[in-house]
């Protein structure tokens, strides 16, 4: 039973962790209806960044906040010079550009940053929190993250005015546009908005994973299966999917099918949910009209 | 994309009159028949005039080609995106190499076998994908490719693959006492699949089969109203693309003498998308072009960086998408129809 329980709690530490990147990838669905297969490397690189401010000595807190901006300022830049020139609705072009971003995020780190792992520290003390000994502090912080990251995403979306309009452009464009919303502009910052949150997935795992140029591709792959799970369009079903497929991950990686196959638990919840319901758990059903 | 010469030229030439237009395919096509019958000459001729190193690349160019003509076939004609082309591939080699490490089978009856498991394997994997579109069917395939190498690691498959260490296996002997290495025989047995593969693939894709791929790429809806299969067409064009890339993975490991799981990432999957965009979406002689730009581009950028080749890579990916969709099949094909245009031209100066 200690066992399980122990199981239970990393798989919901892990899970937040996949929640807050499929945070990332719903905020850019909701935005552009994409999938973005870079995001996994674009939170990898920001991570980097982070790792190299507080190598330089700047404060763990500074250093977050600075590398969300820049997160935020490089996500921007990238729906700007990269995506918007990609005309037309032809998926290929744009598959073809995410994995291209992928690539170039991937080499970058690794011809900058060398391929040796490194370690990159936590914020959150070393010995467990609140006399508990299932979850270290850093999981647990690590999930507290990820909540205040939903809670402050709900609030903006619910309250501000700028998430209205981010709201109006993602259901109707061209009606948004004729009550004077600048679309473009709201595309753009729904990407810098998801590459920010990728960042903060990325320096919540970076701890635990340690940081090298790849860490990211599994990681990726569950926040797909958890945004998938949750329903692509729907943030609060993300977290949840998040949570469901670390808990699910962990359970059957230690009781079931072993830990070498973990990778083909997201492989099998991805095809499974796009087959059997495509909108997810929380999600919208799309219908096409002929 | 798929523009025969003659209905290019029809562009091209405007008002030109039916006989002149004829002159000018028959021309077309005996300058491309010499351009084949040259490219199976130099074929033929480059292992006895370069080093065995360099036959074995040359011969990975011939099993490159095949693999993305494959790819080409499901993404390119078809419009289906797959991003785990590279677990075929990995099939068709794991294949191979079980067959002749476990089973003593001779290794050009494992290529063979190879093509029909992925054909199978693909067509069952197609089927669950019919129901998916666009980004979810990248989504995945994705998935698949990224999930490749545990699935090989896999502890109970470990006495069939070998787990983690994976399989070596022995480079064939040239046949019938012929004076060659064991390389100049390995790029001539490639040599003979990949022109066999390519008339299978010319026949395939330029008569009806092309056709009902290419209208449901562009239009699923007016496909079906024309009477066309769609879910045959698109999970049988998932099994041919399969097969297509399990024959050219049995085929690399043949000629690698190895196989691991490490060599079956996510990366291969992405280094056949390279391929097929830098060579030309829905083109056959892309293939050629994309194999060609796969083995020896990366080779040159790893001087520079090791990070280099996927540097390059992904900057190819982005400014070829923007300022070359058709690949360089696609510039060519642009190239070639100027050259028409202008001859047609002289043709109706002449005459008038």
């Amino acid at each position: 039973m200690d066992a399980f329980l122990h199981q239970v709690f990393a798989g919901l530490a892990a899970g937040s962790i996949y929640a807050s990147l499929a945070l990332a990838l719903v905020m850019i669905h909701q935005a552009t209806h994409l999938l973005n297969f870079a995001q996994g490397e674009m939170a990898m690189l920001s991570t980097y960044i982070a790792w190299s401010l507080i190598n330089a000595g700047m404060p763990y807190w500074s250093a977050f906040f600075l590398t969300i901006t820049i997160a935020l300022v490089m996500g921007i830049a990238v729906q700007r010079f990269i995506l918007r020139p990609v005309r037309g609705t032809s998926v290929l072009p744009l598959v073809v550009v995410f994995i291209g971003l992928l690539v170039i995020c991937n080499s970058l780190a690794g011809w900058i940053f060398t391929y040796t792992i490194k370690v990159f520290p936590s914020p959150f003390p070393a010995e467990p929190m609140f006399g508990q000994r299932y979850v270290s502090s850093h999981e647990l912080g690590a999930t507290a993250v990820t909540l205040v990251v939903l809670a402050l995403l709900y609030g903006f979306f619910r309250f501000t005015p700028l998430g209205l309009a981010m709201r109006a452009v993602a259901q109707n464009p061209v009606s948004s546009r004729l009550v004077g919303i600048r679309v473009g502009w709201m595309l753009a910052l729904g990407w810098g908005l998801a590459a920010a949150i990728g960042s903060v997935a990325g320096m919540m795992v970076a701890p635990i994973v340690y940081l090298d140029p790849n860490m990211m591709s599994g990681i990726l792959l569950y926040a797909f299966a958890a945004a998938l799970v949750g329903g692509i369009d729907s943030p609060g079903g993300a977290v949840f999917g998040g949570f469901l497929v670390g808990v699910l991950e962990n359970l059957l990686g230690a009781y079931v099918i072993g830990n070498e196959l973990k990778l083909s638990v997201a492989l099998v919840i991805i095809v499974g949910v796009l087959i059997v319901k495509p909108s997810g758990l929380f999600g919208t059903v799309q219908v096409t009209r002929v | 994309m798929t523009t025969p010469a003659s209905t290019s030229a029809a562009r091209a030439g405007g008002s030109i009159s039916g006989a002149a237009q004829a002159t000018i395919d028959r021309r077309r096509r005996r300058v491309r028949l010499f351009g084949i019958a040259l490219l199976v000459i130099i074929a033929l001729a480059l292992p006895f005039l370069t080093s065995s190193y360099r036959t074995f690349q040359l011969t990975l160019v011939l099993v490159y080609a095949i693999a993305l003509l494959g790819l080409n076939i499901l993404t390119g004609y078809n419009g289906q995106i797959s991003l785990g082309h590279g677990a075929f591939y990995a099939i068709g080699a794991y294949a191979a190499a079980i067959l002749m490490d476990r089973f003593g089978v001779p290794y050009w009856l494992t290529v063979p076998g190879a093509g029909a498991l992925c054909l199978v394997a693909g067509f069952l994997f197609g089927l669950p994908a019919l129901r998916l579109e666009g980004h979810y069917l990248a989504l995945a395939t994705f998935a698949l490719g990224v999930s490749t190498p545990q699935l090989l690691k896999y502890k109970h498959f470990e006495q069939w693959t070998g787990g983690v260490q994976g399989i070596v296996i022995v480079k064939p002997d040239a046949p019938f006492g012929l004076k060659l290495s064991p390389d100049q025989w390995l790029y001539y047995f490639t040599l003979a699949t990949t022109v066999a593969m390519f008339v299978l693939g010319w026949n395939l894709l330029r008569g009806r089969v092309g056709r009902a791929l290419v209208a449901i790429r562009d239009h699923p809806i007016a496909a079906a109203t024309m009477g066309i299969n769609t879910p045959l067409y698109k999970s049988l064009a998932f099994g041919v693309s399969a097969m297509y890339t399990g024959i050219a993975g049995a085929l690399g490991a043949i000629a690698v003498q190895f196989v691991a799981p490490d060599s079956f990432t996510i990366l291969l999957s992405i280094t056949f998308l390279v391929g097929i965009v830098i060579g030309g979406l829905a083109s056959i002689s892309g293939a050629l072009f994309g194999a060609v730009f796969t083995q020896f581009v990366p080779n040159i950028a790893d001087h520079i960086s090791k990070a280099a080749p996927w540097a390059i890579y992904g900057v190819f990916l982005i400014g070829f998408m923007f300022l070359m969709p058709g690949g360089i099949a696609g510039a060519i094909r642009m190239a070639w129809a100027r050259v028409g245009r202008r001859s047609a031209e002289r043709a109706r100066a002449q005459r008038g």
